[in-house]
């Protein structure tokens, strides 16, 4: 299991947590909470290590859209970098009220 | 194909194999009626399989929900049969065990709490072994304690099915509900294929499989108590039956001299067939 760390600046503030997905093969789980401030913190936990650079395209393609305050953690069992980024906007979604 | 109006149900019906374990719980309670407890905020996750180089759920696969069935109070315990293969670890069976003496405390003192488990697991999780084991022994003495004063209903809705020790914590509820599509049995097919050889029990032979442990015939020879469709409506409203029916005048497993008696009487000589089973066990007036 390979750690990841990676922060982005933020313009607005988030009103509500959120939660999806499950870490089952191929798949991820997003935990999405409002944080004060002007950053955004991602934590990246996953089964398969190597793949920092991936991590950080998928990410960066991400943020370039998403402004919240936020801190997200992802626990990953190996999904692929287009399940990733539909994870990622089903927290956004359920984090807007 | 069947008629037409059999279609249309089959396509309109929610799945609820689909679900996840979260989603599950919550289908069952009657509607906004829940809360979870120790949730994935609470980020009470498994220690040691980070140290052994697995990614760990903030949930440990196990949710915890209070809520009200069929207007009383009840807690739902669902396993993610997609994480680890829903397998028991310290976190897991610590919340379920906490769960289900909370209801008990709650029934004793005059507010009888059924539980419900939704079972996907192979028992348990082989990274935390011996806390594993004695999670699951905790679980079954809860069990006991708690069935004591209101039903356990054990629900296993595939397709994981329900194996390894938490086959006995199934064994010890107070009902059983299961789908055609779901298996019960100690031993899983690939760990009897291990042990014992394929000529003993082929895992590739799927009808085999079903004929054995699936849900058709854990009902059909008495060891499961409803028999439902892979329907989220469906086994919601088959809960609330039971949980509505209560505490049972005899538990499945306090009959043992019944069942010793079934065992004493096969053959085991000789390879018994599935039907012959159901012939010997089978429910009365059903067959």
């Amino acid at each position: 299991m390979e750690r990841i760390e990676f922060d982005y600046p933020a313009r607005h503030q988030v009103s509500r947590r959120a939660h999806v997905g499950v870490v089952g093969s191929g798949d991820l789980e997003v935990l999405l909470e409002p944080t004060q401030g002007d950053r955004a913190h991602v934590l990246v936990r996953t089964s398969v290590a190597g793949f920092r650079n991936t991590w950080k395209a998928v990410l960066d393609r991400f943020f370039a859209k998403y402004h919240g305050a936020v801190r997200i953690e992802i626990n990953d069992a190996g999904a692929t970098p287009g399940s990733v980024l539909l994870r990622l906007e089903q927290a956004v979604e359920a984090s807007e009220p | 194909m069947s008629d037409a109006s059999t279609d249309v149900s089959f396509v309109e019906r929610q799945s609820f194999i689909e679900l996840h374990a979260r989603e599950r719980a919550t289908a069952l309670f009657d509607p906004g009626a829940a809360r979870e407890l120790v949730g994935p905020f609470d980020r009470v996750e498994s220690p040691w399989l980070p140290l052994q180089g697995v990614t760990p759920q903030a949930d440990d696969g196990c949710v915890v929900m209070k809520g009200r069935i069929a207007g009383r109070p009840a807690v739902v315990v669902a396993l993610e049969g997609a994480f680890q293969g829903g397998s028991l670890g310290e976190v897991s069976g610590a919340k379920m065990t906490a769960a289900l003496d909370l209801a008990r405390a709650d029934s004793e003192s005059g507010q009888p709490t059924p539980a419900v488990l939704l079972l996907e697991t192979g028992g348990v999780r082989l990274q935390e072994a011996n806390l594993g084991l004695a999670a699951i022994a905790e679980i079954m003495a809860s069990i006991l304690a708690l069935r004591a004063h209101a039903p356990v209903i054990t629900v296993i809705a595939g397709t994981v099915g329900c194996f390894g020790g938490m086959s006995l914590a199934a064994g010890l509820s107070s009902y059983i509900v299961m789908t055609r599509e779901a298996r019960l049995g100690l031993n899983g097919p690939e760990v009897i294929e291990q042990e014992s050889g394929i000529e003993e029990f082929d895992p590739s032979d799927r009808a085999l499989i079903w004929a054995i442990n699936g849900g058709e015939q854990r009902y059909a020879t008495g060891l499961a108590d409803t028999l439902v469709e892979d329907d989220t409506q469906q086994i919601a409203a088959a809960v609330k039956d039971l949980v509505a029916k209560g505490v049972p005048s005899v538990h499945r497993s306090s009959q043992v001299a019944l069942y010793r008696e079934r065992i004493r009487a096969l053959d085991p000589s000789r390879q018994w067939d599935p039907k012959e089973l159901r012939a010997s066990w089978g429910r009365r007036g059903d067959e």
